[in-house]
């Protein structure tokens, strides 16, 4: 494939969108995880900066640009200094194998609404998030505090353990598009959404990302009642806001791949479909908020049975399974 | 083919000026007033004793060896899944067997208490 000038104007425009768009999601992501929380716990949540409190993360942005920066004695300096990015990088990444929207057709060229289609999308999307463990694992490890420490070899088990029932709830998902591109797999759901066929491996797919994530109810890692904020207690400023808006953009992206493995990605009736896959995508990141304010948190012994005695048999039973269906229906 | 990726390593590069310039900015503006105190690692108030990078439970070790052994077996899966339909019924007894060899393997560590947490 070579490139020329419009098609490399092209791609950077897309990925000047799509890093814009994932960035200010994150930061409206973190006020409306307050909001809707406030309103679970019959409060008002942030009001105070602009007209209903809206302007709120631009002002959690200044004050978190503006802190102190520095790190603790016998911290390892540039792991400690490097490990945010390392979180965070890896989570914008993956959206550039997302298909947000249905090609576009402009001036007889074709744009695929996505940053990279590359045949082994899923392949990609399943290595970096292996490499965002290490933000975790080098975060907590470097800062020389011990509350760091538990949090970070805490979260490498819990990551580590539920990647896998993540990985192996794909697999029916491939044996079904039979292929590992984003966008075949979105067009093998053009008539019928992947969740309609494999419901189990759906639920896998989203209790597993709910753990990827480090949320409510697998919040171990940073588990406040008892390690105060795990890997990153270490963390002040902006520093912190990498690994929090990492975080966040993880959210996002765990639920657009969510949308594009099982609810059809931008498939959908009468709406265009950028509206269909941003409308999934924050229903995933509602449906997050809502369990955080729903359910207690597991204890680790639950939550390490769950995921090894619970998620991984069924996640393999389940590809067998829809192996023999599938071969045996021809 | 590599043309494919330059995308990816378009965004790596934008990404990683992100990730970075907003670490460097942030160290640039914000103020600076250091003190002993203040540099030292929290302990909910107490003096911190000895160093955190230490020695820890060997249960993590395990879990890490049991997850390379699974992520393998997923690996294996993954050019299968996109086959399968062209190995047909053979190719689907032939991960039966693959997998009833893991699965006595997952019994044993299961037996063995590898998977109990006290």
């Amino acid at each position: 494939m070579s490139y020329d000038p419009i098609d490399i104007a092209l791609i950077l425009g897309k990925i000047g969108l799509v890093f814009f768009v994932i960035l200010t999601l994150a930061a409206y992501l973190v006020f409306a995880e307050r909001k809707v929380l406030a309103w679970i716990q019959d409060r008002k949540g942030p009001n105070r900066v602009g007209p209903f409190g809206l302007l709120q993360p631009l002002a959690d942005l200044v004050k978190l640009l503006t802190k102190e920066d520095f790190r603790p004695v016998g911290a390892d300096k540039w792991l400690f200094y490097l490990a945010p990015a390392m979180a965070a990088i890896p989570a914008i990444m993956i959206f550039s194998v997302i298909p947000f929207g249905a090609p576009l057709t402009l001036f007889s060229h074709t744009i695929p609404l996505q940053v990279a289609d590359l045949n082994v999308g899923l392949l990609l999307f399943l290595a970096l998030s292996s490499i965002a463990v290490y933000g975790v694992a080098l975060g907590g490890w470097a800062s020389n505090s011990k509350y760091a420490l538990l949090g970070s070899i805490r979260g490498l088990a819990q990551l580590i353990s539920y990647e896998l029932s993540m990985g192996l709830s794909l697999v029916p998902v491939v044996m079904l598009a039979r292929s590992f591109r984003l966008s075949d797999i979105v067009a093998a759901q053009s008539g019928c959404w992947f969740i309609v066929y494999q419901p189990l491996a759906f639920l896998i797919f989203l209790i597993s990302i709910a753990a990827e994530c480090k949320r409510i109810p697998f919040d171990l890692p940073e588990a406040e009642g008892e390690l105060v904020a795990g890997f990153h207690t270490e963390y002040s400023g902006m520093r912190f806001g990498l690994f929090f808006v990492g975080e966040y953009i993880n959210i996002i992206v765990l639920g657009g791949l969510a949308a594009t493995f099982f609810l059809g990605g931008w498939h959908g009736p009468l709406l265009p479909p950028v509206v269909w896959f941003s409308g999934k995508v924050l229903a995933f990141a509602f449906l997050f908020i809502w369990v955080r304010g729903t359910l207690p948190r597991l204890r680790y012994d639950q939550l390490m049975h769950f995921g090894w005695k619970v998620l991984t048999p069924l996640a393999l039973v389940n590809i067998l399974a829809t192996g023999w269906f599938l071969v045996l229906k021809g | 083919m590599a043309g494919a990726y330059l995308p990816i390593i378009l965004l790596l590069a934008i990404a990683v000026c992100f990730g970075l310039g907003s670490l460097v900015f942030s160290s640039l503006i914000g103020q600076k007033k250091l003190s002993a105190v203040k540099l030292q690692p929290y302990e909910c108030g107490c003096e911190p004793v000895g160093s955190a990078q230490e020695r820890f439970s060997i249960k993590f070790y395990l879990i890490a060896m049991l997850f390379i052994l699974f992520d393998i077996e997923c690996v294996f899966l993954y050019p299968w899944a996109v086959l399968f339909k062209r190995l047909g019924v053979f190719g689907i007894m032939e991960m039966g067997a693959f997998m009833l060899i893991l699965f006595v393997g997952y019994i044993y560590i299961w037996k063995k208490g590898a998977l109990e947490w006290e």
